[in-house]
């Protein structure tokens, strides 16, 4: 879209800077979250300078480029729950719920995996479909929960994350538990039903691959296709969306399906790619669905601004392990900095159209 | 009969107190920002924050440094966010967000950063808030359990409920606090200042959420767990809307959700796993916003 108006209306100057701007603000909250990462670091007793060296060693380097493949790897359910975010945040409605959705649809699809009696070759996508099926369900029983009880989306994703990850740790530590493994993890999926490694000794994984497909049709989808203008439309303005003849209740039941399904599809991958079972917290602890809406929030709603987002916080992550090692900093630093970042951007944030945004709000204070 | 009996006791009732005070503190302090037009949903970065100082500042001043530090984290945290939403007009939603992230990352790292722990923080230099025994409630049946022997943090909660009550309904306070939320336009008219109402609102909330906190790390346990606000202040959140933002109707809320929080805690004695009964307060939290929720929008006369 800004490209066609760009070369209608300006020169090449002007369409360069033009192309740029949408960077601007997020290279600005980075290097703002840096500097702030490096006082917080001189507070408590830490060389910042030493830290940070230490953090881009960890995140691209290493040998054979075992740092880049580990981002790469991190990367991939980052970038996929952002996308899942991304899409939903398009049409204005903020999907809090990644968390669960992730979780139970990498339940399912180690279940479906592990118990479903299917031939070899069929039980692969069985169970990819089977943890995108969990995830949408998860996601729809939300938007039911905010269109027929008017439970506002923002409180009902968000509240519905504890049941389901209660719900998959009573199951892997009771009913469907791996006694043998003395761990509170599922048994380990068949041979035969895990997702193949890309660079053989890393924890890469096909699943990078489908996310990249994934952020490849999402770009398509909501520039160039009917539903992706709707989205747009709905998500800049729900009453002129309606009037205009978009059916916004069937928009909002299908985004918010797609949006979890994608999150259910990244825990099918997860457990698929990367663990071949479910284990307990495996998919919360590394905040795979939380980073994935700082993101989606860092780059705007655009799904190929959420792979480089993604991918840089991924390496933010995985860096804070090298500063750790390197610098003796607590890795923990690197959820600090993408806290800050994210705070910086929303300085100018105008992601939520004022109709989505006031509802909660506005159902708490008429009488 | 005997079962029932055993499972609904005094104790019951007195634990129902203990989980509902941090959810009132926090409900109180969102209501306050609800009434001056500020949906405030970082109550749980606010509470996490709160839990975090008061256990650093009991650490290294004793039980009051605590609580001072949990009030003046909470009001630091929530000045943050009033620069940011009332400064610089930023979206909320967003920053609120953000600063949830921001409290769970920080209250991590410095955990590590200061005393060099992981996961949680137990130390016998930790002074707790004690309890408070009224002699002649005590004696009582059903009341005396229920009133007596808390933290002087629960009876400060109730009192701070009368006393939101005040004076938002009798006093010029509150009357300018609501003048901003519903009419902004007319409030400036007439000199208020509505920025600065805003922005005191969020402070005071965060000094709200921050006594939370320390009920939370320094009431019945004396100890910091990472994320140990664990969800509840967004039960806050939910607890300002069913209440409607009024005191009465947050209390309310808050008391039930307290008991569904001791009952769920009860039920683990029972041989009942305790990943199913800590789901309990976020089903019955949600079950009620959805029933409360439908049925006024069926009384406004609104096709849901």
């Amino acid at each position: 879209m800004s490209t066609h108006r760009a070369t209608q209306d300006g020169s090449s100057s002007s369409q360069l800077t033009q192309r740029l701007r949408p960077l601007a603000a997020p290279l600005l909250a980075v290097l703002g979250a840096l500097v702030l990462g490096a006082l917080l670091m001189l507070v408590t007793g830490h060389d910042p300078l030493a830290a940070y060296r230490a953090m881009f060693e960890g995140a691209l380097g290493g040998r054979k480029l075992a740092n880049l493949m580990a981002t790469l790897a991190r990367a991939t359910p980052i970038v996929g729950m952002g996308l899942a975010i991304t899409i939903a945040l398009r049409g204005g409605y903020l999907n809090l719920g990644g968390e669960g959705q992730l979780v139970l649809g990498g339940l399912t699809s180690a279940l479906v995996a592990l118990y479903l009696p299917l031939p070899g070759w069929l039980l692969l996508p069985v169970s990819l479909v089977g943890g995108a099926v969990a995830g949408a369900a998860w996601a729809l029983l939300a938007t039911g929960l905010d269109r027929v009880f008017r439970v506002p989306l923002l409180i009902g994703t968000l509240l519905l994350n504890y049941p389901a990850r209660y719900l998959a740790s009573y199951l892997v530590n009771h009913p469907l538990r791996d006694v043998a493994s003395g761990m509170s993890q599922t048994h380990r999926v068949p041979e035969g039903v895990e997702l193949a490694y890309l660079v053989p000794g890393t924890r890469l994984h096909v699943g990078a691959l489908m996310v990249l497909a994934l952020v490849l049709v999402a770009t398509w989808v909501v520039r160039r296709t009917r539903v992706g203008y709707e989205l747009r439309m709905t998500g800049l303005n729900p009453d002129f969306a309606r009037y205009g003849g978009i059916n916004t209740v069937r928009l909002g039941f299908g985004t918010m399906a797609i949006s979890g399904s994608i999150a259910g599809l990244v825990g099918a991958m997860e457990v698929l790619g990367t663990h071949h079972r479910f284990i307990d917290n495996a998919l919360t602890a590394p905040l795979y669905a939380w980073t994935g809406l700082m993101a989606a929030l860092l780059a705007g709603s655009s799904p190929l601004g959420v792979l480089a987002a993604g991918l840089f916080f991924a390496a933010v992550h995985t860096g804070g392990f090298g500063m750790e090692r390197g610098a003796q900093v607590p890795r923990e630093l690197s959820r600090v900095l993408q806290a800050l970042m994210i705070l910086l951007i929303a300085a100018r944030s105008r992601l939520l159209t004022p109709t989505h945004r006031d509802a909660p709000a506005e159902k708490a204070s008429s009488s | 009969m005997n079962e029932l009996a055993n499972l609904f006791d005094a104790a019951l009732l007195s634990s129902t107190m203990r989980f509902a005070t941090p959810l009132l503190l926090a409900a109180l302090g969102g209501l306050i920002c609800e009434r001056a037009g500020i949906f405030n949903i970082a109550l749980e970065g606010l509470m996490l924050t709160g839990a975090f100082a008061a256990v650093a500042g009991s650490y290294y001043a004793g039980v009051l440094g605590g609580v001072g530090a949990a009030v003046v984290a909470g009001a630091a945290l929530a000045a943050l966010y009033a620069g940011f939403v009332v400064g610089l007009r930023s979206d909320e939603i967003v920053v609120g967000i953000a600063l949830n992230l921001l409290a769970s990352g920080l209250t991590v790292f410095l955990l590590r950063a200061l005393f060099g722990v992981k996961g949680a923080f137990q130390d016998p230099r930790i002074e707790g808030l004690g309890s408070v025994r009224l002699p002649l409630i005590e004696a009582i049946p059903i009341v005396g359990p229920l009133l007596s022997g808390h933290s002087w943090l629960v009876y400060a909660a109730l009192m701070l409920v009368a006393i939101v009550w005040v004076v938002l309904f009798h006093h010029p306070l509150g009357l300018r606090l609501r003048g901003v939320g519903e009419q902004p336009d007319a409030a400036a008219t007439l000199g208020v200042n509505t920025r600065r109402v805003q922005a005191a609102a969020l402070i005071v909330s965060g000094m709200l959420c921050g006594l939370a906190g320390a009920q939370l790390s320094l009431g019945s346990v004396t100890l910091f767990v990472e994320g140990m606000s664990a969800g509840r202040g967004w039960i806050a959140v939910v607890a300002v809307l069913l209440g409607r933002a009024h005191p009465v109707g947050v209390a309310v809320a808050c008391l039930v959700f307290g008991f569904t929080d001791s009952l769920g805690f009860r039920l683990q004695g029972r041989d009942i796993p305790s990943q199913l009964t800590e789901m309990l307060p976020y089903v019955v939290t949600l079950i009620g916003l959805a029933i409360i929720n439908s049925r006024r929008a069926q009384q406004k006369g609104l096709q849901p």
